[in-house]
């Protein structure tokens, strides 16, 4: 039984490595993810909620964070994420290796 | 470190699955959330609240697949299928509870037989038996299969061989009932069997308390053995498995013997060797004292060396024998005969089993057939809600795994039936003690009887949800959502596929009842054999006297007051004794006639029963010529001798029996000729019989006295009883037992197998009738507008009846070509059972046949007369 992995994406793990990088600022509920990914890719990267649960689910069932329920700005109730010390393990595992496919990419594209 | 992350993830995935319900609100309320905050957003941006929701749920996309894709993390896809597909499964059984209940039973009868069928096999084929590595295990006989061995030649062989490790014998020459115990408690009669003191050590079986024989215990006398070993069975009983008994003394025959030790449970002798005859104790068979019984009286088990084949140890011991023959021409013919043991034991029903393996096979394809059929039917009501799931996106391999997890969830509950009723027929059939059948006791339900149910469950289930299954995946949806009629072209297309499973239930119940047809025509044919005495109101009773008869004097002193007292006891018609039962017992001597020369090893051979004048009476063997004996015929006179037709017509042919001489036992002189009676069984002819006057001879092991009455058994018991008092208080009466009782058992391996046959071949017939009828009424109740109309204009009655019974008839006419060839052709495997018919016997096939097309008619008559009362009006309305 290996790890779950993302169906479809950029790359395949680019949006769980996305939303762990983002659970890196803290607590944070999914729409508020889905928001800060738009955000900091400047309106580039459109995280579809239809891949984004399911990203939530596999990633807290790896134990690389873990969800509570608590109140959002306007208190209402909204599930909240932390990362986990396994999470941020595999979040430097993971950005290591993206570095290095997108460099190798880059290189071959003659980006570099 | 990976390892520990895994055993979380599991757990974790566990404790999702466990509170999936709760886990799949929260993340809808968490979805809601975000198309709230979505909205909220839009909401700031000028957009009217309405729209914005509307924007918000579009840009979320599908909600419900997002959910299952979400919890599709924490649980495999196919598992929340499975349940889906159960949970609709047995939404459909509750709605549909007459079928499911009709389909959990049927399927649960052929699943329970089959699974009790398998017990059996189990039991007495598959299971080794209860011994310490069996399968080096072998059986001698000498000559042929049931022939024992000289106890000297034993001996010889046992040193001389190199092929056994070791051999062990017991005595083929024990007689149920022959040790009487007394003084502690109530006077009982036991079976004890000598045994050489390593049959245990051979077998690889260690008592459960105390010790084995020792060498010392194997040198007595074969009238007084000084030790005994308990069977588990008879410990319990006469001691309440009490420890502390090893060791103590008992008195056998008026003997001292000390108990060394208990058997264990496991061993079982008497349902491996003697089926029917339950064994009490063990004694040591002393080999070297001469006052044992002589001739052939050993069965030889031997236990193969590493890499000994039962060949080249029969290829050995036959040099061996040759030699021993030539060395000690004194002693009787030796030719070693090797049968691996478990063969011995359960050889002989292998044919049986097999047939009844096959019997129950048939049964369940049949039950399949016809759950196929009902699938079917119920299929062309449920056309719509399946091509409603169609279109509603389920794919076809989803529809016709749907149907398959349907149909084999209804055989699992069938099997739980099936299950529940195998645990009670094999408990009844173990505890048929009235049917010599080997090793009928350890039959149960254990592991491999589970994981065979299992099997049949899921096997069936495939099988009979196959052709629904397929059916559906293949229907063309968009047709049938048209399609508003309910005589769908679907329907009329497929019959063929129904046609056909009930025209292969008539042929599969076709074979089966003709084999069970042929097989109770041979055990009627059976009972009806004379087996030469009249079991009818005839009952022996074990009369051995308690005390030694130390002379002819005493011996028939006693004999002389029994006799007496019995026939003046009220009810009694005749009495007589003997030492052996019809059926029962055997022993055999060569009796060559004076004044003949035969070659060595081939005088004729007689069964030898001693008996006491009133004895062909009260047992109701009717003489031929000649005399009976008489209360004169004892030690002082002339020594006379009974002999039986064959034995006449074999020793002196052609001539005049009476007053020829026979040289066994210093010379006898015939003096009457009495009818054949069957001893080994009853459809096998009993050979030579010699009867020996019983006040002539001291050379016999109990002493029987059979009675004739008018009275029921139960009374004659007490009768006896109160009659006998006076002559030995001490004379235990506890077997008694009726000539009836030894026909049964002579016929009970028959019998058993005519019961189940017989039961399996009775519900192959419901079952097949009921397919008749279920395809019969199906096809009427899709033609009720044809009827309609046809009656609107004109047709009769008996026209519409006629043709539906025609079609039903027709179909029972392919069915019953089909088992009728089909049951010719394998008749021969019921061959080797038969007794008195053929297998190609006319009147069972005709029978059969008739059995069969009347079956057909009736199951095809009542949809028939349904449809010929439909009201055309209502007919025609209706759609």
């Amino acid at each position: 039984m290996g790890t779950e992995k993302a169906k479809s994406d950029l790359l395949p793990g680019t949006l769980d490595m996305l939303v762990l990088k983002v659970l890196m600022r803290g607590h944070l509920h999914g729409y508020a993810i889905a928001q800060l990914i738009r955000q900091l890719s400047d309106d580039l990267l459109q995280v579809e909620e239809g891949s984004l649960y399911p990203a939530l689910q596999r990633l807290e069932l790896n134990g690389w964070i873990e969800g509570e329920w608590g109140l959002s700005a306007n208190n209402r109730r909204a599930r909240f994420y932390k990362l986990t010390a396994d999470g941020r393990k595999h979040l430097a595992q993971e950005s290591a290796r993206y570095r290095k496919v997108t460099g190798a990419v880059a290189r071959i594209m003659g980006f570099a | 470190m990976q390892d520990s992350t895994r055993w979380r993830r599991v757990r974790r995935r566990l404790r999702y699955w466990r509170s999936r319900s709760e886990r799949n609100r929260l993340l809808w309320e968490e979805m809601e959330f975000h198309i709230d905050s979505m909205t909220e957003e839009l909401v700031a941006q000028g957009m009217a609240e309405r729209e914005a929701r509307a924007a918000a749920y579009r840009r979320f996309g599908n909600m419900t697949q997002t959910s299952e894709d979400a919890r599709s993390t924490w649980i495999a896809r196919w598992i929340s299928d499975l349940v889906q597909d159960l949970r609709q499964s047995f939404r459909g059984m509750r709605r549909d509870a007459g079928f499911t209940v009709f389909t959990v039973l049927i399927a649960g009868l052929g699943i329970g037989a089959s699974s009790t069928v398998f017990s059996v096999v189990n039991a007495m084929l598959l299971r080794p038996l209860p011994f310490r590595d069996p399968g080096r295990l072998v059986f001698i006989s000498n000559g042929d299969q049931n022939t024992a061995i000289q106890t000297e030649h034993y001996s010889d062989l046992r040193e001389m061989n190199r092929s056994f490790s070791d051999l062990a014998a017991w005595s083929g020459f024990y007689f149920p009932g022959d040790k009487e115990l007394t003084g502690a408690g109530e006077p009982e009669r036991l079976t004890s069997v000598p045994v050489t003191g390593n049959l245990f050590s051979v077998l690889g079986v260690q008592p459960a308390i105390g010790r084995s024989f020792t060498a010392q215990e194997c040198q007595g006398k074969y009238s007084a053995p000084p030790a005994m070993l308990l069977s588990y069975g008879f410990w319990q009983r006469r001691f309440a498995s009490d420890p502390r008994v090893v060791g103590r003394t008992l008195t056998l025959n008026n003997r001292p013997v000390t108990m060394v030790g208990v058997l264990p449970a496991s061993f079982d002798f008497a349902s491996v060797f003697a089926p029917g005859i339950p064994v009490d104790v063990f004694v040591p068979w002393p080999l070297n004292d001469p006052n044992k019984p002589s001739g052939n009286t050993l069965k030889v088990v031997g236990r193969l060396k590493p890499g000994a084949t039962v060949q080249g140890a029969e290829a050995e011991l036959t040099v061996l024998a040759k030699h021993l023959e030539q060395q000690h021409p004194e002693r009787n013919p030796i030719g070693p005969r090797l049968m691996p043991l478990a063969e011995r034991v359960s050889g002989r029903v292998v044919p049986p089993l097999f047939v009844l393996a096959c019997a129950v096979g048939v049964v369940m394809l049949i039950v399949c057939a016809n759950l196929s059929n009902l699938q079917l039917a119920r299929l062309s009501g449920r056309q719509k809600e399946i091509a409603m799931r169609a279109a509603l996106g389920a794919g076809r391999s989803r529809l016709l795994r749907q149907m398959l997890t349907e149909s084999v969830a209804l055989s699992s509950c069938g099997a739980v039936l099936g299950l529940v009723l195998a645990v009670v027929g094999t408990r009844e059939l173990a505890h048929l003690q009235a049917f010599n059948l080997p090793l009928l006791e350890s039959i149960r339900i254990d592991g491999k009887a589970l994981l065979f149910t299992l099997l049949t469950a899921v096997g069936s289930g495939v099988l009979f949800g196959i052709a629904p299954a397929w059916r559906v995946s293949t229907l063309s949806f968009s047709e049938e959502l048209q399609d508003a009629s309910r005589g769908s072209s679907g329907g009329r297309r497929h019959a063929w596929v129904r046609n056909s499973l009930v025209v292969s239930e008539l042929a599969f119940a076709c074979i089966l009842l003709v084999g069970a047809g042929l097989l109770i025509r041979s055990f009627l044919r059976v009972l009806e054999v004379n087996p030469g005495f009249q079991p009818e109101r005839a009952a022996a009773l074990r009369i051995d006297p308690s005390f030694r008869t130390s002379g002819f004097a005493q011996q028939n002193s006693f004999i002389d007051n029994v006799l007496h007292r019995a026939r003046s006891a009220p009810g009694i018609l005749a009495a007589g004794i003997t030492d052996m039962l019809p059926l029962r017992d055997d022993r055999s001597w060569a009796v060559p006639a004076a004044g003949k020369v035969y070659e060595k090893g081939h005088a004729p051979e007689a069964y030898i029963r001693v008996v006491s004048d009133g004895y062909f009476e009260a047992a109701g063997i009717p003489l031929r010529q000649g005399r009976d004996f008489t209360e004169r015929d004892r030690a002082t006179s002339d020594k006379v001798v009974v002999v039986n037709e064959t034995m006449a017509r074999t020793l002196w042919p052609g001539e005049d029996p009476l007053g020829k001489m026979i040289r066994t036992d210093g010379g006898r002189r015939v003096i009457g000729v009495v009818a054949d009676v069957r001893h080994t069984a009853l459809e096998a002819a009993g050979g030579l019989e010699a009867y020996l006057p019983m006040r002539q001879t001291g050379d016999y092991a109990a002493m029987q006295l059979v009675a004739r009455t008018a009275l029921p058994p139960d009374t004659l018991a007490r009768e006896l009883r109160t009659a006998l008092r006076p002559v030995d208080p001490n004379l235990p009466v506890r077997e008694f037992q009726s000539f009836q009782d030894l026909v049964d058992k002579a016929v009970s391996p028959r019998r058993f197998l005519v019961m189940l046959l017989t039961g399996f071949a009775a519900f192959a017939l419901i079952l097949a009738s009921l397919g008749i009828y279920a395809v019969i009424s199906f096809s009427v109740s899709q033609r009720v507008q044809e009827i309609g109309i046809r009656m609107a204009l004109g047709a009769s009655a008996i026209d519409l009846q006629s043709g539906i019974v025609l079609r039903t008839l027709g179909l029972a006419a392919a069915g019953l070509g089909l088992g009728m060839a089909a049951a010719r052709a394998l008749s021969s495997v019921v061959g080797s059972m038969l007794f008195g018919v053929t297998t190609g016997d006319p009147v069972t096939f005709i029978a059969i046949g008739t059995l069969l097309t009347v079956v057909a008619a009736v199951a095809g008559y009542i949809p028939a007369w349904r449809a010929s009362r439909i009201d055309p009006m209502i007919a025609l309305r209706s759609n």
